[in-house]
């Protein structure tokens, strides 16, 4: 009704793709440009293919890359979930669901188990992903050896020969600097036992989630024009040292609000005060656990309150 | 007779001075004499008659325009004149030790270091050159608060005692020494005569030049007067 | 036995200039080559060409490999040559920014090569790194630092300790000590020296300086426009050169 201007008018999304546009925006041939380089990426788990990513509605930094992807796999009858640092509702998750609502015309989800798509940025579900389900990741620098190596034509050369020394190097800086590996999101992976992979910046929390994972993930990075993947149960090993094995954060409390453990919390500031509390980042699994009437002590405060009004 | 050492024969020795138009400037020729274990050959003759040459070419330092010169190395004979480079790298650690005026300086290596280091590449044990490293440097009076530094701050004489040092310290069947006695005083080079007379004990075969007349008086089995060999130059 | 390198008619042409025209030497374990010439006389380019790094037009590297087969490098597979430059080889550059990487510690740079061989235990390759930063005498507390902290002299020594730590059989070195101040570089020759003799190193130095050839050189080569013009024993290429380029070069210079 407004398109110039889709953020004041919600009632514009629900309109389908016009006519000229294809179903979820990219063209036949894009899609089919984008699939062959998905394939090729399955069929070398972790080795990043190149692809020629086009121009979105959408700054770079926005996820192009994992939007790309998802346009190219996209089914009318599949369900889309998107997250955004785990959260389902925040402006970038809620503007991807829109843009593939309005162009092709899906259900949107922000249940886990419900989807059969789910685009994330930084982080991967709390639960168990299914096979069957696809996750797709947006990659804001997919090359892993960047940071130490900054020409391409080395990194290639490094990938092609399996060098990955320098992939340690770095570690060893870390743990120089701060006495362990400090390195906790973005925290590099080898595939199947050959390629070292960049998981994109999630936190190294979920790096064993990607391991012997059902699901197929793929990774999309727009501006750098790279597609990799892990097909479905396939070995993901974080690297580590003998004497500094890799380790996930632990916390030490539960959610505040659903009070789940073994979970990744976000800090929430509360106030001026220096009020905070920790909740899960995973909003859909916080949400779920609440609907079984799990408490974290937020809740069972509230709660009392709330049901004695 | 035992067999010679170190054999000149009919060498010749001239120098092409290409920056100077190509002019050629000989300096020996049919140079022939033999240095037997024990003898100590003193090279006699005006400055400027080609001694130093002759040492150098014993050394292989400078090359030979003509004739042989050959070199036992246990059962076997070398000829400087054509040997290659390696083999003439490996008769230096083995067989021929030279003594030269000036020691050329090492930075930042202390005197005892620098005769010990000589003593190990010449074949000694560790510990055995390092004994014989401060017994040397002992005999030829360089006060031991000296020994850690390097030589670069000596004064010439304590320079020219360390280099001394430096080219008795392994038993090497030959010893080329060219005027090593010049910056010392009389003192030291009565230690110096000593240490040649010790070595020709041993069965060394020396070649030497020294200027002063009591030193070569001393130490010479046998003086070669060098302004001999430039008979064929002025044929 | 077969020497350690045999370098045969190695040619490269830029253009219509010839960098090295049929350049031909042998290297035994132990055995230290300098290469010497002006700017420009192709003595760089013929290191490129014995590393691999600039493709010779004609001629030959072969290499005698730790398990005793000498092969010819152009046989060799690209991982097996990186492997072969990254464990028996070293190469230190002139310019240490080329040869270190400046962004990671000291420490960082030497645990490198061990890392890339395989050693997967921080507290190993951390032990091995400050030994070999105290060999070239940098300090222990400088092992976190990066090389960007590092004067032009410590920035050589690191590049050195980064090169040996996989005990390497040959070492390449082009022009380590130029660009640094003469105590300096005092100091890193003898160094150098003291290294290759302990460590019975094979290298080949290129320099331009007859005071560094002659301090740790076995034998020379003189290079002009690409061509040997002399060949030798250090010191007797040095004391009585034959050719006039030799001779031109060596009285052109201070007393060396």
């Amino acid at each position: 009704m407004n398109p110039s201007n889709p953020a004041a008018a919600p009632a514009a999304v629900t309109v389908s793709a016009g006519p000229g546009y294809s179903f979820a925006y990219l063209d036949a041939g894009t899609k089919r440009m984008i699939r062959r380089a998905i394939l090729k990426a399955i069929a070398i788990p972790g080795y990043q293919v190149p692809f020629a990513a086009r121009e979105m509605p959408m700054p770079y930094g926005w996820g192009t890359g994992g939007v790309q992807v998802t346009a190219a796999i996209l089914g009318a009858a599949d369900v889309l979930k998107v997250i955004d640092q785990g959260a389902d509702d925040t402006t970038n998750a809620v503007s991807i669901r829109r843009f593939f609502t309005a162009t092709a015309g899906i259900a949107t989800t922000t249940r886990t188990a419900e989807a059969s798509v789910i685009q994330t940025r930084h982080r991967i579900p709390e639960a168990p992903l299914v096979e069957g389900q696809v996750l797709v990741y947006q990659v804001p620098i997919p090359e892993p050896l960047r940071f130490l190596e900054p020409r391409e034509t080395e990194t290639r050369q490094l990938h092609a020969l399996a060098e990955y020394g320098l992939m340690h190097v770095k570690l060893y800086e870390d743990i120089a600097r701060h006495g362990h590996i400090a390195t906790t999101y973005a925290y590099p992976v080898e595939v199947a036992g050959r390629y070292v992979m960049d998981p994109s910046p999630t936190p190294k929390f979920d790096n064993p989630k990607m391991d012997d994972c059902p699901a197929l993930q793929l990774f999309g990075a727009g501006r750098e024009k790279r597609i990799y993947a892990i097909p479905p149960y396939t070995r993901v090993r974080s690297l580590d040292f003998e004497d500094h094995p890799f380790r996930v954060q632990s916390f030490d409390r539960p959610c505040a609000l659903c009070g789940a453990e073994g979970v990744y919390l976000d800090e929430v500031v509360l106030d001026d005060a220096g009020g905070r509390m920790f909740v899960c980042s995973d909003t859909d699994h916080c949400e779920s656990r609440l609907g079984e009437s799990c408490l974290g002590e937020t809740r069972r405060a509230d709660g009392q309150t709330g049901e004695a009004a | 007779m035992t067999p010679p050492l170190l054999a000149f024969e009919d060498v010749a020795k001239s120098f092409t001075l290409h920056l100077r138009g190509g002019a050629v400037l000989p300096v020996i020729a049919g140079a022939t004499l033999a240095v037997r274990p024990g003898e100590c050959v003193v090279l006699g003759g005006a400055s400027g008659a080609g001694k130093s040459s002759l040492l150098k070419m014993a050394y292989g330092n400078y090359r030979c325009a003509a004739g042989a010169i050959r070199v036992r190395d246990g059962a076997r004979i070398v000829d400087l004149a054509t040997a290659a480079p390696r083999e003439i790298l490996g008769l230096r650690r083995t067989t021929l030790s030279y003594v030269s005026q000036f020691l050329r300086v090492i930075p930042r290596v202390g005197a005892r270091a620098v005769v010990e280091a000589a003593g190990l590449e010449g074949g000694l044990a560790p510990a055995a050159a390092r004994t014989r490293a401060g017994d040397l440097l002992a005999r030829l009076n360089l006060p031991e608060r000296l020994w850690a530094l390097p030589p670069a701050t000596f004064s010439g004489g304590e320079q020219q005692r360390v280099n001394i040092a430096r080219g008795l310290i392994a038993d090497r069947p030959i010893l080329l020494l060219d005027e090593p006695t010049a910056s010392l005083d009389a003192r030291n080079r009565a230690v110096v005569v000593d240490l040649i007379t010790e070595k020709r004990a041993a069965g060394t075969a020396i070649l030497g030049i020294f200027h002063d007349a009591d030193v070569r008086e001393a130490v010479a089995t046998r003086i070669v007067d060098v302004s001999a060999f430039h008979g064929a130059l002025a044929a | 036995m077969d020497p350690l390198l045999s370098v045969e008619g190695l040619t490269k042409r830029y253009g219509r200039r010839l960098a090295c025209d049929g350049i031909g030497f042998t290297l035994d374990p132990g055995e230290v080559l300098a290469v010497v010439g002006e700017s420009g006389s192709g003595k760089s380019t013929l290191l490129s060409l014995v590393a691999g790094e600039v493709a010779a037009d004609a001629g030959s590297v072969a290499y005698r490999m730790r398990d005793g087969a000498t092969r010819d490098l152009d046989t060799l597979s690209a991982v097996e040559r990186r492997a072969l430059m990254r464990t028996d080889w070293g190469f230190v550059r002139q310019d240490a920014t080329q040869g270190l990487r400046m962004a990671v510690s000291a420490g960082g740079n030497v645990g490198e090569r061990l890392m890339g061989i395989g050693d997967r235990h921080y507290g190993r390759i951390r032990a091995t790194a400050l030994d070999w930063l105290a060999r070239v005498e940098i300090a222990p507390d400088r092992v976190d630092d990066p090389p960007t902290r590092f004067s032009g002299g410590m920035r050589q020594r690191l590049q050195i300790a980064r090169n040996l730590v996989t005990a390497p059989r040959l070492v390449l070195m082009d022009e380590p000590t130029s660009g640094l101040d003469v105590s300096v570089q005092a100091r890193l020759l003898d160094l150098i020296r003291g290294l290759v003799a302990e460590l019975g190193l094979a290298v080949i130095i290129v320099t331009h300086d007859l005071a560094v050839a002659r301090l740790l050189s076995h034998r020379v080569l003189v290079m002009r426009a690409g061509r040997v013009i002399e060949t030798g024993l250090t010191d007797q290429v040095l004391d009585d050169p034959q050719a006039a380029y030799t001779q031109l070069l060596v009285s052109s210079v201070l007393a060396a």
